[in-house]
């Protein structure tokens, strides 16, 4: 038993072998029965980065994500979340973690601000003198965009209201990961553009967010990297353009010269386009530059990799059966 | 490296949201509505009891039933409040609330603590001065009632929450409430809360024995009652000791067997299976 003194405060819990790996999922299984819902998932992420993972319902992203909170034990595989596995994580692990959870109707008798205050309190031991905890409630309110309703009971917010509140709840404690499962839904386009500057912020202070979406357009603009899940494994890991070369090197280039529009599909988009100026120079208008949109990407790495799957099936079956 | 400053912190946050959510109670329309539909309906059976004589001692049945109906309430509230509380809470998401945040489970079950502890001394001295102002009878004045009662209502609290903790972690919707709210009904029934013991067939006296409500009426009725009213109780006597002993060896069985069963419950806790409960509750609605 130590002593304990009131200026007493945390130390960092273990060091992760490389400073800036926050995140470390190699080959991790989970097995329900006798169904594999994950089947080796491996992906880093660095201090700072945006991860997404996107993927069809029943793929495995939930359950990646509660793994490495700490609320569900994986079947096997190593993972590591700020150099602890979360398995095993203590509380001051878990004081460096923000969770925004899917809130229905808890806590509707508290006032927005007071829950707020009560869920800080407990990161206040926590706090160093390179993270100050938890985060003012005040300004939280104001990152969040729920000012004019601080004072408001919970049972009275709209969808979207309580929506950004979980989001306050997840921040509340000054996260260095953040894990967020489909936080936008129910936003309107404002509240949605508000809470992906949020996102912004935090990541440019060095806050790692790994975040689960159906909303490809969203991964596209928050994410530094787009994770696909299919069937339980990784099947793409890289930024939104690194994908979507993949698919398609070409590129389609438009302009309208002469008052006539033209399309060109390209590999070097660059190239074509500075050969373009060269010839034309300025009677180029209206000129756009078109790779495959991360939508196009999505849906033919996952339909790739399902026919994929069923052609093995079959070719196992023919094996079996010859 | 201290771990205790984390934990202190927690506490005190508890303690704070515990009178927060005390105070939530007083301030809507369910939860007032909780409080006094009890104390009604006891006070409508005591007037019908009123004109009948215990045993004849020429005491007012209904005055006898006033320190036993209290007993009962502190029973109820211990066991029903904290089960039906960490029902709701889990299917909610309250809990994984607590969960996601450092030592918040020590925070939120300090939080039910108070609040629990609140609401039964609320129910309890709504009941007590809604009562005694009506029938007369009851001891009040002498100061070995609220010695007996600085006893009693702690060790009561202490033996019914716990195993209301531990029904609450077992039952898995609120609406299987019921599960264990008919055998509590069965159990006033044969506890002497409305009828004096001593005149139930001995092997009903024994199982009402066993369980805590029947101590808790004992302990009021020896609380409030004068001292001639003991002869309609079972060995003539208002047994302390074994009220005592009863109700801490299940305040002891509770506090081994909730943890264990609290901690287990909780680690069942993601979003996924808050997300799972809310999809049923949603079907049910419509």
């Amino acid at each position: 038993m130590t002593v304990v003194s009131a200026s007493d405060t945390p130390t960092p819990g273990v060091r992760p072998p490389d400073e800036l790996t926050v995140l470390d999922v190699r080959d991790l299984r989970m097995r329900y029965g006798s169904q594999d819902v994950l089947q080796g998932v491996t992906f880093t992420a660095r201090r700072g980065e945006v991860l997404a993972l996107l993927g069809p319902n029943g793929a495995g992203k939930t359950t990646t994500i509660e793994i490495l909170e700490g609320f569900r034990m994986r079947s096997a595989g190593h993972v590591s979340v700020l150099g602890v596995d979360p398995a095993h994580g203590d509380e001051r692990w878990r004081a460096r973690l923000g969770v925004v959870l899917q809130s229905w109707r808890d806590h509707g008798k508290w006032r927005v601000r007071e829950l707020l205050e009560h869920l800080g309190a407990f990161y206040a031991p926590y706090s160093t003198d390179q993270v100050r905890r938890p985060w003012p409630v005040d300004d939280l309110i104001e990152a969040v965009g729920l000012t004019k309703h601080a004072h408001k009971k919970l049972s009275q917010l709209s969808g979207g209201q309580r929506r950004r509140l979980d989001v306050a709840v997840g921040l509340v404690g000054r996260p260095e990961v953040l894990f967020l499962d489909e936080p936008t839904v129910g936003f309107d386009p404002a509240a949605r553009r508000e809470f992906h500057d949020l996102m912004h912020q935090l990541s440019d202070d060095a806050t790692t967010i790994l975040l689960t979406t159906h909303d490809l357009d969203e991964a596209e603009k928050l994410a530094d990297r787009i994770l696909i899940l299919a069937a339980g494994q990784i099947i793409a890991d890289g930024s939104a353009e690194e994908l979507a070369r993949r698919i398609s090197p070409r590129a389609e280039v438009r302009w309208s010269h002469g008052g006539q529009r033209h399309v060109h599909s390209t590999v070097d988009a660059t190239r074509f386009v500075r050969e373009l100026f060269a010839q034309y120079g300025d009677a180029i208008e209206d000129l756009e530059v078109r790779r495959t949109s991360l939508e196009d990407t999505y849906m033919t790495l996952v339909h790739q990799h399902e026919s994929g799957q069923r052609d093995a099936a079959v070719r196992r079956f023919q094996e079996v059966a010859g | 490296m201290s771990t205790t400053r984390p934990v202190l912190t927690a506490i005190r946050a508890g303690l704070t949201a515990g009178r927060i959510e005390l105070r939530q109670t007083f301030t809507n329309g369910q939860d007032l509505w909780n409080y006094l539909f009890p104390p009604v309906i006891m006070i409508l059976v005591m007037f019908f009891m009123r004109n009948s004589e215990v045993q004849n001692t020429g005491f007012s049945l209904a005055t006898m039933t006033l320190p036993s109906t209290l007993g009962m309430g502190i029973a109820f509230t211990g066991l029903m409040s904290t089960a039906a509380i960490l029902v709701i809470d889990r299917e909610d998401g309250t809990l994984l609330r607590a969960k996601a945040i450092p030592h918040g489970m020590i925070g939120y079950l300090v939080r039910k603590i108070v609040l629990v502890t609140g609401m039964s001394l609320v129910s309890f001295l709504l009941l007590l001065l809604a009562g005694s102002s009506l029938f007369d009878g009851l001891q009040l004045s002498d100061p070995h009632v609220w010695l007996t009662l600085a006893w009693l209502i702690p060790i009561g609290l202490l033996a019914t929450m716990p195993i209301g903790a531990v029904l609450g972690s077992i039952i898995s919707n609120a609406r299987n409430m019921g599960v264990i709210m008919v055998p509590n009904m069965a159990l006033i029934g044969i506890s002497g809360i409305f009828y004096p013991i001593t005149e139930y067939p001995g092997w009903l006296q024994g199982i009402a024995q066993v369980f805590p409500i029947y101590w808790l009426g004992l302990g009021m009725r020896s609380a409030m009652l004068p001292d001639a009213m003991v002869t309609v109780e079972i060995a003539d006597s208002w047994r302390h000791w074994e009220t005592f002993g009863v109700l801490a060896a299940w305040a002891v069985v509770g506090l081994i067997v909730a943890p264990i069963v609290l901690r287990r419950m909780a680690r069942r806790e993601s979003g996924s299976s808050v997300a799972a409960r809310r999809e049923k509750a949603l079907q049910r609605t419509f």
